[in-house]
């Protein structure tokens, strides 16, 4: 069944890619053409992170109800966040490589924060893996999840703020506000953040509905 | 009357530990050997941001082994023991403070003994000192928690390590920052950001562990 929301995900994300490359856009020093990757790198972790969100919810869920199926499907969200963080990291390397000429620095607290979330995720899925008891494992994962994920948010939206960074937005690198994100930015990059959104939100419906109806077959 | 049984938990705590001296006397052999190899595999010659790096790296192995044990001894008929008399909150914040008191203790230990080894490079100590005890109290707050749910999902040492360094990482970074600004001796002006994360953490980490044992506890 096609809804509303998924077809609009894609011809939003259609439409971000082919409109991304052909509409003008600021000519900066250093970012040149490459300011492009804004309209890619940036809703992919911000669908990463809405993922991660939605993992967190469903695990207060969990623990505020104890129902079981919460943790099924947190576990399913933070699966999709988890499948989401490669796009970015491969457009993000690729615009690195471009602008600070190197793929990967150690040097950029968001970097160190993304390969943090990365190593935090599977750590939670190890946790999972290793304890047996079904209430059990929903119980212990929520409250991994709850606690990790407060401390990643530190990590990657407080900890750039204050330290350097070679973003752009952070520690005296210009924001893209100052570079004009001019409503020619805007208009690509505001519809690509809702489709690659939804179409996370996709990914992450048919994981949890599968996903629910192999517990339920597996209870039989 | 809550603050009585918080502090008879902490005071059992403590009880437990001086009546096993051994494990104590263990993490002291722990302390100096863990210093004493990487002052040799050193030669003593190292720069500012090496001294920096090694000493926080040492403190994090020491802060894992020391505090992976704090749930480790809670056996399945302790727990149900605990369970009917203490209240989970009381029971979670007396493992924290007795961590937090004996983290900070032997981080000062750790610190002595590398400035003994290596030789002192800090400049401005009362800024240092001070990251040193926001950070060892941090740290105890975090893997308290993380041994607490290791030990729920079966006893595991890799476990524990896999649960907490992700999450110790920020920190980690945090404390580096700060105690490498003591080391320059940059002064308060640039360093009170720093310190002020540091804090919220602290307050963050208890906050969030108090808040989540209540869920771990049940059975």
């Amino acid at each position: 069944m096609l809804k509303w929301w998924k077809i609009s995900s894609v011809i939003l994300i259609l439409y971000s890619i082919v409109w991304g490359l052909l509409n003008n856009v600021p000519r900066l020093d250093i970012l040149n053409e490459t300011i492009r990757n804004v309209y890619y790198h940036v809703p992919i972790w911000f669908a990463m992170l809405f993922q991660m969100g939605l993992s967190v919810v469903y695990a207060i869920k969990q623990l505020a109800k104890n129902d079981l199926q919460s943790d099924l499907i947190s576990n399913q969200a933070a699966q999709t966040g988890l499948f989401f963080a490669l796009p970015g990291l491969l457009t993000g390397c690729m615009w690195a490589k471009f602008t600070w000429l190197t793929w990967w620095t150690f040097k950029d607290p968001k970097l160190n924060g993304v390969a943090i979330a990365v190593l935090i995720y599977l750590a939670y899925f190890i946790l999972r893996s290793s304890i047996e008891d079904e209430q059990k494992k929903a119980r212990i994962a929520a409250v991994y999840n709850i606690f990790a994920f407060v401390m990643m948010f530190v990590f990657i939206m407080i900890l750039p703020r204050i330290t350097d960074s070679l973003h752009p937005g952070n520690g005296g690198n210009a924001k893209f506000a100052q570079y004009d994100m001019d409503s020619n930015l805007r208009t690509v990059f505001y519809p690509a953040v809702i489709g690659w959104i939804l179409l996370s939100l996709w990914i992450f419906d048919v994981k949890k509905r599968l996903a629910i109806l192999t517990h339920k077959q597996n209870e039989e | 009357m809550s603050t009585q049984l918080l502090s008879q938990l902490i005071k059992k705590e403590f009880l437990l530990e001086f009546r096993q001296k051994s494990t104590l006397a263990g993490i002291l052999v722990y302390i100096v050997a863990t210093v004493f190899i990487s002052v040799l595999c050193f030669q003593g010659k190292m720069d500012k941001i090496t001294w920096n790096a090694l000493f926080w790296v040492i403190f994090a192995f020491i802060a894992v082994s020391v505090s992976s044990k704090s749930f480790m001894q809670e056996t399945k008929g302790k727990g149900l023991y605990n369970y009917l008399y203490y209240h989970p909150q009381h029971f979670i914040l007396s493992k924290i403070i007795y961590n937090m008191l004996l983290m900070a203790v032997l981080s000062l230990l750790t610190f002595f003994f590398y400035s003994w080894f290596v030789g002192s490079v800090v400049k401005d100590m009362g800024m240092f000192l001070l990251s040193l005890l926001f950070s060892s109290t941090a740290f105890s707050g975090v893997l308290s928690l993380m041994s607490a749910i290791a030990s729920k999902a079966g006893n595991n040492m890799s476990l524990m390590a896999i649960l907490s360094f992700p999450v110790l990482l920020p920190l980690l970074l945090v404390s580096i920052k700060l105690s490498k600004y003591a080391i320059d001796d940059l002064g308060w002006a640039v360093s009170y950001k720093y310190l002020m994360v540091l804090i919220m953490l602290n307050i963050v980490v208890v906050a969030l562990a108090t808040l989540l044992f209540n869920y771990l506890w049940k059975e």
